[in-house]
């Protein structure tokens, strides 16, 4: 079970009071010069990374705040827990 | 690896079978309201499962919330069960498309096609997958089964919406 200190409240919380909000760094293009292409990556493609990843995760059942995470997928070790 | 990326997350799934009992359930139930399922074998065990662990995740073990989770809406549902033991437990890996369909076909890379992202569905559905892809290989061209649901289709924004097609839980 992952459990995270959310780094502006200082709670601990375990996952069933968490949201994972995805991989880290999903960027909006601008929406008058975007591409299809741009799009598509924006809204659907990910790097589902098996390793190292960075996410976001909200203290949602707490201050409700987003932060950054790092986080490994195959044994959700967590490396880092930041402010945005 | 092949330079392109796909829309896919992998998630966790997590089941559990109890000890075996004499036939109580004829059928399989699922609870929309939680997520929750459960069937009994024909050895007598109640296998039972509930939603996806909502974070991507590679690592095949489970977790004690999502049990109890489970176990809780399981018993809500039928209290006679509050007695039954537990067995097993299991944590498989699914590959989750947005629109809960399955990606088959050809890629940006010449004659490299995928058939994924069968997500929590894929077991019964493989033998008709194996033969679209098959279909893909041999003649270059999607299997007219298989059209709509090829990796383009999240450029043209035409998805697939099995997951409500259907009712799946997740």
């Amino acid at each position: 079970m992952i459990v995270l200190r959310c780094p502006y409240c200082q709670e601990e919380r375990a996952e069933e009071e968490l949201t994972c909000g995805g991989e880290w760094g999903v960027e909006r293009p601008p929406p008058d010069k975007a591409s299809d292409m741009q799009w598509t990556e924006y809204l659907y493609m990910r790097t589902n990374r098996k390793g190292l990843q960075h996410e976001l995760w909200c203290c949602s059942a707490g201050c409700g705040q987003w932060f950054k995470v790092a986080r490994h997928t195959v044994t959700h070790e967590v490396t880092e827990v930041l402010r945005l | 690896m092949a330079g392109f990326r796909l829309p896919v997350v992998s998630h966790c799934l997590q089941a559990m079978v109890s000890e075996p009992i004499r036939p109580v359930l004829g059928h399989t139930v699922l609870s929309p309201a939680t997520g929750v399922y459960i069937n009994q074998t024909q050895k007598g065990e109640l296998v039972m499962g509930s939603v996806l662990d909502l974070y991507g995740s590679y690592g095949q073990r489970g977790t004690f919330c999502t049990i109890e989770k489970t176990i809780t809406s399981v018993v809500e549902m039928f209290p006679a069960f509050a007695q039954t033991r537990l067995m097993r437990h299991w944590a498989g890996i699914v590959d989750v498309v947005p629109d809960s369909s399955p990606i088959l076909g050809s890629t940006p890379i010449d004659n490299l096609y995928i058939n994924c992202g069968w997500g929590t569905g894929g077991f019964k559905a493989i033998p008709a997958g194996g033969t679209v892809l098959a279909h893909s290989l041999a003649t270059g061209h999607p299997h007219p089964l298989a059209q709509k649901f090829g990796l383009d289709r999240f450029r043209t924004n035409r998805l697939v919406d099995e997951g409500a097609a259907s009712g799946i839980a997740h």
